[in-house]
């Protein structure tokens, strides 16, 4: 029977808790997972296990975000703790059957180390933790009990009250209020309107949305359909990068667990809500990120983008009023519905509230998914979470916002994360990419592959991204080939300000800020190959 | 392959997506799903069938990276450009591929044995640098290790005309 009260849900949620055992066994199957050979592992597992004849659920989880330590295998035995192994290959899962499931022994030295750090799973809650194809399994974490709550107790208009009340803003980069976006749409008069989840991830070096996509699809599901009611969409999309066949896959199986359920189609929950999800692809352009791209896209068209106003929530995807939210901002969206905006609220700083999510990678010892409340200083992501370089090497800055943002020198780490204070460094918050780059990394070298990025992914359109974009290029290769000229860095001010002011799109607007902050912090190192 | 059954494979494609809106990029998504790449008698087929110019399939085609005009080779060898796999030597691998097989990203082996291609980051920066060949993933990848990775793949008249 399909539940049709938050009752209804937690009857399911008992029961499915109920039946669960204490004793188990999780192999974490996410795309970096499986590339470090998570698969192998799980299958190993499961097969040992049945010629031993031993009675022990394997279960498959998404990423648990700690990606240097792939593949984690995470095991529960009745009256010992849940311990989580490491790099665990296919070679080391008889002696973890032996000794910690016959001997009831824990190997500590393959065990991953606990540490007491700021991390708050808000986002990730789920990540690691339930099986991501599996629609009981998040039921089973409350998962829908928010929809529920919604969508039998609150007005749409009280839905965005309640969102503005929470302090979200959106995750994808720019920080714009999540509750104003979805007022401003909710009014836009027309019979049909749209919500869009962007899940076009395309900063190189950074994977949030394929995390949370990967390890809890239900979770931005479910914020998908509140974004629906609330702002008064007959219909939602979910535009997904087809670099992610993963992502797409599970975000596939979840769309139709969550019809058969009745939390999507016709009569949402037996209310006269009716809302339904379509998927599109992406496909490889960084461009598509820019919400006008974006739409042009998801019509079957070139990815140009075109100027604002109107704004998509005017007129948007086939001229209807949209509303375009980024993967973690609907997974915040769930979140805040099944516990209340007061309390996601009181996560964070006042202006900056709830956590944000970092892929932290690059010249970092425990590289990976983090997720930390907003206002965490970059010195204890870094160190605390991070470790530092390893191998005895410096950290010298870490770049966060990627081809849009900027770098930040070490002096700076005790700067605390919120998107007005990375903005006064010259960088930004960005969808959550960290690079991490010590003391080996020339910051020349890396404004140049950032440019380079851009250069690449300029759709053509306007002439201050396409031309200025290529000559700030050849400008920087000629000073990485040692032949510049002192000259040459005034012109690469000056043409940034220039795509600054007249590019069309945030891609161009942008696309000079990684030269323009390591000029700003490291000019000593454009001058020393200028010299040299 | 015949008129006939180009046109039966094509129905199958477009079925699905015929009369939603927008639909283009998911039909050429299944296309080059199906054929590795979209050839241009399945492209005449579609624009037929969608009752949409040639140019306009073109146009889309040649915007996106993702889609392909010319049958790549058959070991499909991509190297990870991210920038933590950048940072971690990515530049290198893409340098000894070249030595060892003569081709740049984008290009194909004249045996059409490896189609080498560069990509945006394929999301699992934690084991930079990182080379895809098919669907095998190798991580932390130093050049000494890309001549074995290749051979795993070459057929054997292909790897003795190598050494």
């Amino acid at each position: 029977m399909k539940p049709t009260s938050i009752q209804d849900l937690a009857t399911m949620q008992d029961e499915i808790v109920k039946s669960g055992k204490n004793t188990w066994i999780k192999v974490g199957l996410s795309t970096c997972g499986i590339a470090a050979g998570a698969q192998e592992t799980y299958f190993e597992l499961r097969q040992q296990l049945r010629k031993a004849q031993i009675q022990v659920e394997v279960k498959r989880c998404g990423c648990a975000g700690k990606c240097a330590f792939e593949p984690l295998v995470e095991v529960a035995m009745e009256g010992m703790p849940t311990v989580t192994y490491k790099n665990v290959s296919k070679d080391m899962v008889s002696a973890i059957i032996e000794k910690h499931i016959t001997g009831k022994q824990v190997i500590k030295e393959w065990a991953v180390p606990q540490v007491k750090d700021k991390q708050l799973r808000v986002v990730l809650r789920n990540c690691g933790v339930i099986d991501p194809d599996n629609i009981r399994d998040y039921i089973a974490a409350g998962g829908y009990q928010a929809l529920a709550k919604v969508l039998l107790e609150s007005s749409p208009e009280q839905v965005i009250a309640d969102l503005k009340k929470s302090g979200l803003r959106g995750r994808g980069g720019a920080g714009f209020p999540t509750g104003l976006k979805w007022d401003i749409t909710s009014k836009s008069q027309a019979d049909e309107k749209y919500i869009v989840c962007n899940a076009d991830e395309g900063d190189p070096g950074a994977y949030m949305d394929r995390g949370v996509l990967e390890g809890d699809p239900h979770a931005v599901l479910e914020g998908l359909v509140i974004g629906g009611y609330a702002t008064g969409a007959t219909k939602g999309f979910f535009y997904i990068r087809a670099e992610y066949p993963l992502a797409i896959e599970r975000a596939e199986k979840a769309i139709k667990q969550a019809r058969a359920q009745g939390f999507l189609g016709q009569n949402i929950l037996g209310t006269d809500f009716s809302f339904d999800l379509e998927i599109r692809l992406g496909a490889g352009a960084f461009v598509c990120g820019e919400e006008t791209a974006l739409i042009a896209s998801i019509e079957g068209k070139r990815g140009y983008p075109h100027p604002r106003p109107p704004y998509p929530s005017v007129k948007g995807v086939f001229d209807k009023p949209t509303c375009i939210n980024n993967v973690e901002t609907l997974a915040n969206v769930s979140a805040i519905f099944a516990k209340g905006p007061e309390w996601f609220a009181s996560i964070g700083l006042e202006k900056s509230t709830g956590t944000k999510v970092f892929a932290v990678t690059g010249k970092v010892a425990n590289s990976g998914l983090v997720e930390v409340p907003m206002g965490t200083t970059i010195r204890e992501i870094v160190y605390d979470i991070g470790g530092g370089a390893g191998g005895g090497k410096k950290v010298k800055a870490i770049q966060t916002g990627g081809p849009s943002g900027g770098v930040i020198p070490e002096e700076y780490f005790d700067t605390p994360v919120t998107y007005e204070e990375l903005q006064k460094l010259g960088s930004i918050m960005g969808s959550g990419g960290m690079i991490v780059m010590d003391e080996d990394d020339s910051m020349v070298d890396i404004a140049k592959f950032y440019l380079g990025f851009c250069v690449d992914e300029s759709c053509g359109k306007c002439a201050p991204c396409r031309i200025g974009g290529t000559q700030m290029l050849h400008l920087l290769e000629k000073i990485a080939d040692g032949k510049g000229e002192l000259a040459d860095l005034g012109s690469l001010r000056k043409i940034s300000r220039a795509m600054q002011k007249a590019s069309l799109c945030g891609l161009g607007q942008t696309a000079s800020n990684p030269v323009l902050s390591t000029l700003r912090y490291f000019e000593n190192e454009y001058k020393d190959l200028i010299k040299a | 392959m015949d008129q006939e059954q180009l046109r039966k494979e094509v129905d199958e494609i477009v079925k699905p997506w015929e009369g939603k809106e927008g639909n283009l990029i998911m039909v050429l998504h299944q296309i080059q799903n199906r054929y590795s790449y979209v050839p241009r008698d399945i492209s005449f087929e579609v624009a037929k069938r969608l009752n949409v110019p040639l140019a306009r399939i073109y146009e889309v085609i040649t915007f996106y990276n993702y889609f392909k005009l010319e049958a790549p080779g058959k070991n499909i060898v991509s190297v990870c450009l991210g920038t933590a796999c950048y940072l971690k030597g990515a530049p290198k691998l893409i340098d000894e591929i070249e030595k060892q097989i003569g081709v740049k990203p984008g290009e194909t082996t004249p045996d059409g044995q490896f189609h080498v291609q560069a990509v945006r980051c394929l999301g699992c920066c934690g084991l930079a640098p990182v080379i895809t060949v098919g669907q095998k993933v190798y991580s932390a990848v130093k050049p000494e290790q890309v001549a074995g990775i290749l051979a795993e793949y070459s057929e054997p008249a292909t790897a003795a005309a190598a050494s």
